[in-house]
């Protein structure tokens, strides 16, 4: 497996990305310039964290625009596997392949905690190597990550099974105490209607080493990395 | 080819919470501003450009707006040209 870690203007999560690929022995991987439109034959592109040219306008407004992501966006439409991981994940909405969009979090604060994750879908290709018996503690540091899509889009990922994991507290319970950020069915990550697409707002490049705090991270990328190698 | 001013305005759609909108209210609250019912925020935008016609420098604002100035899927734009 070959994976491709794009760097924005102001993307900072993108050594930890590339750092976290190679921790787990997932094969070569390399950076790919915003600036550039070769994908360098990868078969996974990451999407990494940071604040993309300054946040400014909309987290991701502008990133969208940039060279590398209209390779990016045909990758994904031809069925390539893309993860955008929090500034990643708005890049995504912004682009268009994820529904909804992201608003400032309620309260207004930047928060930066460890956050446990109910994972929703088992069978995705970025689920599929995740325990069945437990939550994933992964951290979030984010301003924007208070998810928003009208009431149809929200039925139809529900419906779908796209609502990949969601905010809960430390024993699995989905509450409004566990929602860090106002979003909205305490949604954290979701994937498109073809399933090779996940944005999430919580870093698992932050979690894959235990001197970091936790592994959990580390099944987001092994199952990738089963997919891929199938 | 014509020099236009454009003034664009992107709000957030109804029904859209706006986080800062709440929060400034509640600091008006906090400053005895009892009559406040609701803030709201938005951006405001000048740009200027050349154009054929008033309809078309419309026409330009209006498409760079709805892809890039404002994420149609939270918010709604105005276009004024003066």
């Amino acid at each position: 497996m070959k994976s491709g870690v794009v760097v924005f203007p102001g993307s900072n999560c993108d050594f930890d990305s590339y750092q976290a690929v190679k921790t787990i022995n997932a094969g070569e991987v390399v950076y790919l310039w915003h600036a550039d439109t070769s994908l360098k034959g990868v078969d996974v592109v990451i999407l990494p964290g940071g604040f993309s040219y300054g946040d400014y306008l909309r987290s991701g407004a502008i990133a969208r625009f940039s060279p590398i992501m209209k390779s990016v966006v045909s990758f994904a439409k031809k069925g390539g596997t893309v993860i955008g991981i929090c500034n990643g994940f708005q890049i995504l909405l912004e682009a268009g392949l994820l529904p909804g969009a992201m608003r400032k979090n309620l309260g207004m604060r930047f928060v930066c905690n460890d956050v446990y994750l109910k994972i929703e879908n088992f069978n995705s290709r970025f689920t599929r190597k995740c325990p069945r018996d437990k939550t994933l503690k992964i951290p979030i540091a984010h301003a924007e990550g208070n998810y928003f899509a009208d009431d149809k889009t929200l039925k139809e990922l529900t419906e779908t099974n796209r609502i990949v994991f969601r905010y809960c507290n430390k024993n699995g319970n989905v509450t409004d105490n566990a929602n860090p950020n106002g979003a909205q069915d305490n949604i954290a990550g979701i994937i498109n209607s073809d399933g090779n697409v996940l944005g999430m707002m919580p870093h698992p490049e932050r979690a894959s080493e235990m001197i970091l705090g936790s592994e959990d991270g580390r099944f987001i990328f092994e199952s990738i990395v089963e997919e891929t190698n199938k | 080819m014509r020099k236009f001013a454009a003034k664009i305005e992107v709000k957030f759609k109804p029904g859209v919470l706006d986080p800062q909108g709440e929060t400034i209210k509640h600091a008006l609250l906090n400053l005895d501003y009892t009559d406040v019912e609701s803030v709201k925020t938005g951006k405001l935008f000048w740009v200027e450009l050349e154009s054929e016609s008033i309809a078309s420098a419309r026409k330009t604002v209006k498409e760079l707006s709805d892809r890039l100035l404002a994420n149609p899927v939270i918010e709604d734009f105005e276009v004024e040209i003066v």
